[in-house]
């Protein structure tokens, strides 16, 4: 078994590949994957490679290309839908909602819509209020699909697959900041489970629970934490948003009795909360601690990059967080 | 004021200047410095204490005579108008 | 925005417990102001804020342990605009019929009026069921009191200690703020257990000063019948409450000594010597039921007699009762010890890191002494000097005892 050293987005590309190759079925669809090689440069070299039916240039519309997935995932195929962030998605949050998670419902079970959509999330590039949300919350809370968060090049790669064999829709949420993460994997791209949240760190006096862009936060705040205060967190990567593998983390607070979520999601009805409160009504008696959240503060994201560093997550809030549990 | 009055006051100043010591155990018939712990900050502290609870200054040529809480009584007796 | 951490208040010192907060968030504090109780091995302190400002919040709760330096508050100083900072969540009061969980066989007890309300997380109820132990006898070092799993946890290991208190010895005079129960589980009593924690600190840092500094030693006996003719005489005059020991005589003329040999007023800073502008003595006070610390008179130098005793006093009542400050922990440029109540004559003391000196004096006793040629009796005291051969030498250091004895024999001018 050999390895290959590629980045998060050179791991997506290599699961769009392999499903291209392997899947008749496939094609990729969104705002400039063709020539362009995608906003993100994710669909780099695919259009050469397979030509312009299997990789196909989607106008400036998110509600009409979405519903075009919807409609060829309805028709047998298996599209993967580029939306070029979480930001425009808003576009096509009625198709999301009211046809691709509702479908099949709706049809007493006689449709199905196997329809995979990736889009880049998150902020700390600089594109201010309008272009750096953090909305997976929002999928999180609409029954009838299933919302990834890759934050390890191997789950770039193997959760798209495993996204391309379920029967209902499956939302992808790539930060945009880890497309250049480096990681070392199998050479051979296989479907990863997705079922399942992943202890990334073990640890004993607090659990740190996080997904996506804050998971490298959140480790680089676990070496702060054992480096200069002495204390082992356990951290915590969700991978998969709906549905929560909230018992991962139970297991974890068993041995902890304190939590903190890190979500780089607005705290208020946010994703930490639903967490926090699954928490609290299955661990109840395992908290030595009311749940600790650290979220992205509760403004539009400023533009300016000290101020956009201080509404996001940081190590350094974490340790704050961790520390004010009274060790 | 009595005797009894007086050896009350004394044991109060003193309980002041050494907490840990049992007024019960203490003798009034044996040298105070040997029965309990104080160095000259204890003895000007306690000098002090009686000053305000008996309103009687013992100089410190007087205050080295006297060893015992009796002597300090039979002392302090004719100087409190009683 | 500032910090508000745990300080250094020895040079041995790696962590402190936070024994009480002092104040309360919102209250506005000015610099000097004691904002806290810290709890060392030697002595609970009193620790004063160095700037003003008003207190944002608390980050540690009282009696936790932390390290030097750590961050136990955040103060917004004056003109500062208050930050967006993030909402620390309100703890939650557990509600006294807990819930069963799913899988313990744990019956809620009934329900209990709220003035009666008492504050346990979840997890210690559960602890506390499993172990046998009555919540409500508990104490809590959560915050407002809340009982946490460590509570439960010491609860129970005092339980397995309780036939070894009536061993105890009698304890030392109480700390000024009583730490919450949240001792580690040990054997010992609390008073035993701050007994041998400050045995352990005087351990370390007296084998620390004989590892680490050259020592060498100079005595000198100091005519002190003119000195002590002349406290008489003021004595006499003076009430009781401003009668002055012939100590603070001692004292005062070794901080103008040392104007005279600066060198010795100096800490050792990792490799080389800082000579410090104030003079603060440090004087060496045994704590009833044992155990030392040497705290500092601040601006020894500069104090009146009456100034000198006046604060001399006070410090040794503060000592014994525990509630001493950091300032004082933690500026000693040098230290003065008397063991001449036990009578003792000579007293070769070790010095206390990182000061550079310490002087100390044995018993006042008659001696022949002579004098334009006859021996009469004098009353003399020994003054010993041990100084810290990378900083100084016998020269210099014999100026500073010679020093002293001329000033001693100018009591008027002390």
């Amino acid at each position: 078994m050999s390895t290959i050293k590629l980045t998060y987005r050179e791991a997506v590309r290599a699961a769009l590949r392999h499903a291209l190759a392997t899947d008749p079925r496939v094609f990729l669809m969104g705002e400039d994957v063709g020539g362009y090689g995608g906003a993100f440069a994710v669909s780099l070299g695919l259009l050469d490679e397979f030509g312009p039916e299997r990789v196909r240039n989607a106008p400036l519309s998110e509600s009409g290309f979405v519903g075009a997935g919807i409609g060829a995932s309805l028709g047998g195929m298996r599209p993967i839908v580029e939306v070029m962030t979480i930001n425009f998605s808003l576009l096509a949050l009625d198709q999301v909602v009211n046809n691709a998670a509702t479908l099949r419902y709706m049809s007493g079970g006689q449709l199905s819509v196997p329809l995979v959509v990736r889009m880049a999330t998150g902020g700390g590039r600089q594109m201010a209020a309008q272009h750096e949300h953090s909305l997976e919350a929002w999928y999180a809370h609409i029954p009838g699909i299933k919302a990834l968060a890759p934050a390890t090049v191997e789950d770039a790669r193997g959760m798209l697959l495993a996204a391309l064999q379920e029967q209902d829709p499956v939302f992808i949420f790539e930060h945009a900041l880890l497309y250049p993460l480096e990681g070392e994997i199998d050479d051979e791209p296989r479907a990863v489970d997705i079922a399942h949240a992943a202890v990334r760190r073990e640890g004993s006096d607090v659990t740190v629970v996080t997904y996506g862009g804050s998971l490298g936060k959140c480790l680089a705040a676990a070496e702060l934490l054992e480096q200069e205060h002495g204390l082992a967190a356990e951290v915590i990567d969700l991978r998969t948003l709906r549905p929560l593998d909230t018992d991962t983390v139970l297991a974890s607070l068993a041995k902890t009795h304190r939590v903190v979520i890190v979500d780089e999601g607005w705290k208020t009805g946010g994703l930490a909360g639903e967490i926090s409160a699954q928490i609290m009504e299955q661990g109840f008696d395992l908290l030595d601690w009311p749940v600790q959240r650290v979220c992205g503060v509760e403004v539009p994201m400023p533009y300016a990059k000290h101020l956009e560093e201080a509404a996001l997550p940081s190590a350094e809030r974490v340790v704050a967080a961790v520390r004010e549990m009274a060790f | 004021m009595t005797p009894q009055e007086i050896r009350q006051s004394v044991l109060e100043a003193l309980s002041d200047v050494a907490p840990e010591a049992d007024p019960a155990t203490i003798r009034t018939d044996l040298s105070l410095r040997d029965q309990l712990d104080i160095d000259s900050m204890d003895s000007l502290n306690f000098l002090i204490a009686v000053h305000e609870q008996l309103q009687v200054d013992i100089p410190e040529a007087d205050w080295a005579r006297l060893q015992t809480i009796d002597e300090l009584v039979e002392y302090l007796g004719p100087r409190t108008g009683g | 925005m500032a910090d508000f951490v745990m300080p250094s208040l020895g040079a041995d010192m790696s962590a402190g417990t936070l024994a009480a907060w002092l104040k309360q968030p919102g209250d506005a504090v000015k610099r000097g102001d004691i904002v806290a109780v810290v709890h060392t091995d030697k002595a609970d302190v009193e620790v004063e804020v160095f700037t003003s400002g008003v207190i944002e919040r608390m980050l540690v709760e009282p009696g936790t342990e932390v390290p030097v330096g750590t961050p136990l508050a955040v103060i917004l100083e004056e003109g500062a605009a208050a930050p967006a900072a993030p909402v620390a969540p309100t703890p939650a009061a557990a509600p006294p019929a807990a819930a069963p969980p799913v899988a313990a066989p744990f019956v809620p007890g009934p329900g209990v009026p709220a003035e009666h309300r008492l504050l346990i997380s979840p997890s210690a109820r559960q602890l506390a069921h499993e172990l046998g132990l009555e919540v409500d006898a508990l104490t809590g070092s959560g915050p407002g009191g809340r009982i946490q799993r460590r509570d439960v946890e010491a609860a129970a290991a005092e339980r397995e200690a309780a036939p070894q208190e009536a061993a105890a010895p009698a304890p030392p005079a109480p700390p000024a703020a009583a730490p919450p129960a949240a001792a580690p589980a040990a054997p010992l009593t609390p008073a035993a257990e701050r007994s041998a924690a400050m045995r352990r600190a005087i351990a370390a840092s007296m084998s620390r000063s004989k590892r680490e500094i050259p020592h060498f030693y100079l005595a000198q006996t100091i005519d002190l019948s003119r000195a002590l003719a002349w406290l008489g005489q003021e004595n006499l005059r003076r009430p009781v409450t401003e009668r002055l020991l012939h100590g603070a005589l001692l004292i005062k003329a070794v901080a103008l000594a040392l104007r005279e040999v600066p060198e010795l007023n100096a800490t050792w800073e990792g490799d080389e010597v800082v000579r410090r502008d104030d003079v603060n003595v440090g004087v060496a006070i045994a704590l009833r039921g044992g155990g030392l610390v040497a705290p500092a008179l601040h601006h020894t130098d500069e104090l009146t007699l009456e100034e000198l005793m006046h604060s001399f006093r006070d410090l040794v009542s503060r000592a014994r009762a525990g509630s001493l400050r950091s300032s004082e922990m933690s500026e000693p440029t040098i230290t003065v010890t008397s063991l001449g109540e036990r009578g003792v004559e000579s007293v070769f003391g070790v010095i206390f890191p990182p000061q550079v000196a310490i002087v100390g004096f044995g018993t006042l006793v008659e001696r022949p002494w002579i004098t334009e040629g006859q021996i009469l009796p004098c009353p003399v005291v020994n003054a010993s000097l041990s100084a810290d051969h990378r900083v100084t030498d016998g020269h210099r250091a014999s100026a500073f005892l010679a020093a002293v004895d001329r000033l001693l024999q100018e009591p008027e001018e002390l």
